[in-house]
């Protein structure tokens, strides 16, 4: 339903006026277009199929699934909105999950915007070695979620971990880091400021479009440096500002590899396959909404209450996925 | 502006110049950006070692003897180079490598073939319907894939039986990828009409203009594609923990790391050991292949 308020916002371009063609006959334009349309259909057809058998058709079936009881082995039966009231009101997880996120939106998709937008500023400054600065900066990035993950945990590890070694030598308190409720979320902000590459990179480049005359202009006219981040610079990168947060955003809402990693290894829960583990560790302070469908759905098998908690996530998604195309057209049109 | 043609490493101003004004001037213009300089490549240093020492810290603990990562003491006395054997001929490490690859090889070639189509009729073709078309590639792009995970598993656990082997994982990519369609047509958009119209009056067909016109140019575009779908597979935790979890034998790398830490309670030196041989691919590969990389995340952010 978003998606259609969404097509409203849209020019409706790409049409063809049927000038040139009509003085043809109406059976050869018929051909004609036929063709072209088989022929479109023929390279669409890929995406066709999977978008139909990998989106709508799950979709379509968590809804229905969503009013169902069914543990994966029985059949299905209806319950109405039973589904929905247990997640909405009894699940133990599910606001707990939520008041995360919207943590992690707050605070997590800040950090990241302010500090990629520093260190891309810092980038375009730096005179010196500014290939391998970047590179560095970049590098974080990609290291797989899981192993940067088991990397931060052994770091920031209260123990033994070099980070808290430092800190002491220092003389500074020693955090316990993912071990503590109000630790963790601020040591998973830390690890998402390690993999700040993309962002970096997207800053750069925008940054490095800003029209020089302006910088110039805006001197001549007495701008010290902050002035001209606030009237030059901010300006002309809002809508890349923009794009991050929302992509920042929708990032967290499928935020789960990372707090996922770090719960399981802090808590030394884990051993292998088959064995549950108490999502969130600790308090549930590193719970998100997906872990809560993972939990509902794979190692509760109530296949129903999870497909609550999808919808609820689905729609959220949406919710931010139609800003960026409303706000962002360029995301979108770029007509030829 | 300040940072004109002066090295920030010449002395500025003479005791001659400091005389007249301007030279006062000049040489206070030369100090700023001295000052400035220094500021900047300080600032830099200070968050290269934020970027730098996470890699350090794991790299020295991988090589540490068993008993000294149990300390708190972070330069290794005598450097276990055996470690990384250790890991090596753990029971399973390797048929994780091989998943892995299989996942990621296949997965990207399949990714990559299917949406190159897609990705060309919605840049190059005019259609109804386009716009609808491309806002569902978005749409399904930023879809949480945990959104339909529950009837996807039951699809084929239930209707399949394929739960416990890599083809949930790897056969969907044969039917399109959003993000590799979306990254394609990014950079098809800015490839100019004209191409295809002349191979068009030359009397080629559209899927011949396609294959020995347009992808030739495309290069770049499909490395960068390439690229990303390779590391999102290979980074992968969602997709095999959900689909191959029960068995060991198809788990991938991504998966098996965690459970590797499972089994190696205590021995940070070990897991970190792991976990540099499950970054090191990645870290080549980048340092091959930085520029498809950087003009990858250009596009996806940038272009229009």
């Amino acid at each position: 339903m978003t998606t259609a308020q969404v097509s409203s916002g849209q020019t409706p371009s790409g049409r063809l006026s049927p000038g040139p063609r009509a003085k043809r006959t109406g059976g050869a334009r018929r051909a004609e277009r036929t063709r072209r349309a088989l022929r479109t259909l023929g390279f669409l057809s890929p995406w066709l199929v999977g978008f139909s058998v990998f989106f709508a058709y799950p979709l379509i079936s968590t809804v229905y699934f969503s009013f169902m009881k069914y543990d994966g082995f029985t059949a299905p039966t209806w319950v109405g909105l039973r589904n929905w009231v247990y997640v909405l009101q009894d699940s133990p997880f599910f606001w707990p999950s939520l008041r995360n996120m919207l943590w992690l939106v707050l605070v997590m998709v800040t950090c990241r915007v302010v500090f990629g937008l520093g260190i891309g500023l810092l980038i375009t400054k730096v005179k010196a070695g500014a290939g391998l600065f970047r590179t560095l900066f970049y590098l974080p990035y990609l290291a797989p979620p899981v192993a940067a993950t088991m990397a931060f945990v052994f770091l920031l590890n209260p123990g033994t971990g070099p980070v808290n070694t430092i800190l002491g030598a220092l003389g500074l308190p020693e955090p316990d880091w993912f071990s503590s409720a109000s630790w963790s979320k601020p040591s998973l902000t830390l690890l998402a400021l390690w993999c700040i590459g993309d962002l970096m990179v997207i800053f750069m480049a925008s940054l490095l479009d800003v029209p020089k005359e302006q910088y110039e202009a805006a001197e001549l006219d007495g701008a010290g440096p902050w002035q001209r981040f606030r009237y030059v610079t901010l300006p002309n990168i809002s809508p890349i500002v923009l794009f991050a947060v929302i992509t920042g955003v929708i990032a967290t809402m499928q935020y789960y590899t990372e707090p996922l990693v770090a719960a399981k290894v802090a808590s030394g829960v884990i051993g292998g396959s088959g064995q549950t583990f108490e999502p969130g560790y600790p308090d549930k302070s590193t719970l998100t909404v997906p872990h809560v469908i993972y939990n509902l759905g794979f190692q509760r098998f109530d296949t129903g209450a999870a497909c609550v908690v999808a919808i609820v996530l689905f729609v959220l998604a949406m919710i931010f996925t139609g800003f960026l195309m409303r706000r962002r057209s360029g995301f979108m049109a770029a007509e030829d | 502006m300040t940072q004109t043609t002066l090295s920030p490493l010449r002395k500025g101003g003479t005791a001659a110049g400091a005389a007249t004004g301007r030279g006062t001037a000049l040489r206070a213009a030369r100090r700023r950006a001295v000052l400035r300089w220094i500021a900047v490549h300080s600032l830099a240093i200070a968050a290269a070692l934020f970027f730098l020492l996470p890699f350090v810290f794991v790299f020295l603990t991988a090589v540490m003897s068993d008993d000294q990562a149990l300390t708190r003491e972070l330069w290794p006395h005598t450097w276990e180079w055996g470690n990384f054997a250790t890991v090596w001929h753990t029971p399973g490490f390797l048929t994780w490598w091989r998943n892995t690859l299989l996942y990621a090889g296949l997965g990207t070639v399949l990714a990559v073939a299917s949406s190159i189509p897609v990705a060309y009729a919605l840049a190059k073709f005019r259609f109804r319907g386009r716009n609808l078309m491309m806002m569902l590639v978005i749409a399904a792009m930023m879809l949480p894939p945990q959104v339909v995970i529950v009837p996807m598993y039951l699809f084929w656990a239930k209707q399949l039986d394929l739960a416990g082997t890599l083809w949930p994982l790897i056969v969907p990519f044969a039917f399109g990828n959003a993000f590799t369609i979306f990254l394609l047509r990014q950079f098809l958009l800015t490839i100019p009409r004209e191409y295809t119209e002349a191979a068009r009056i030359d009397g080629c067909g559209e899927f011949r203009t396609m294959v020995r016109v347009v992808l030739p140019m495309a290069r770049p575009a499909i490395a960068a594609s390439a690229l990303f779908h390779f590391f999102y597979c290979w980074n992968d935790y969602f997709g095999p923990q959900i689909y191959v979890s029960e068995n060991p034998a198809a788990w991938t790398l991504s998966y098996g790391l965690e459970s590797f830490k499972g089994a190696h309670q205590t021995d940070w030196n070990l897991t970190m050991a792991a976990t540099v041989m499950i970054m090191a691919p990645v870290i080549v590969v980048f340092f091959f292949a930085q520029k498809a990389f950087i003009e990858g995340v250009t596009l996806t952010g940038v272009k229009g």
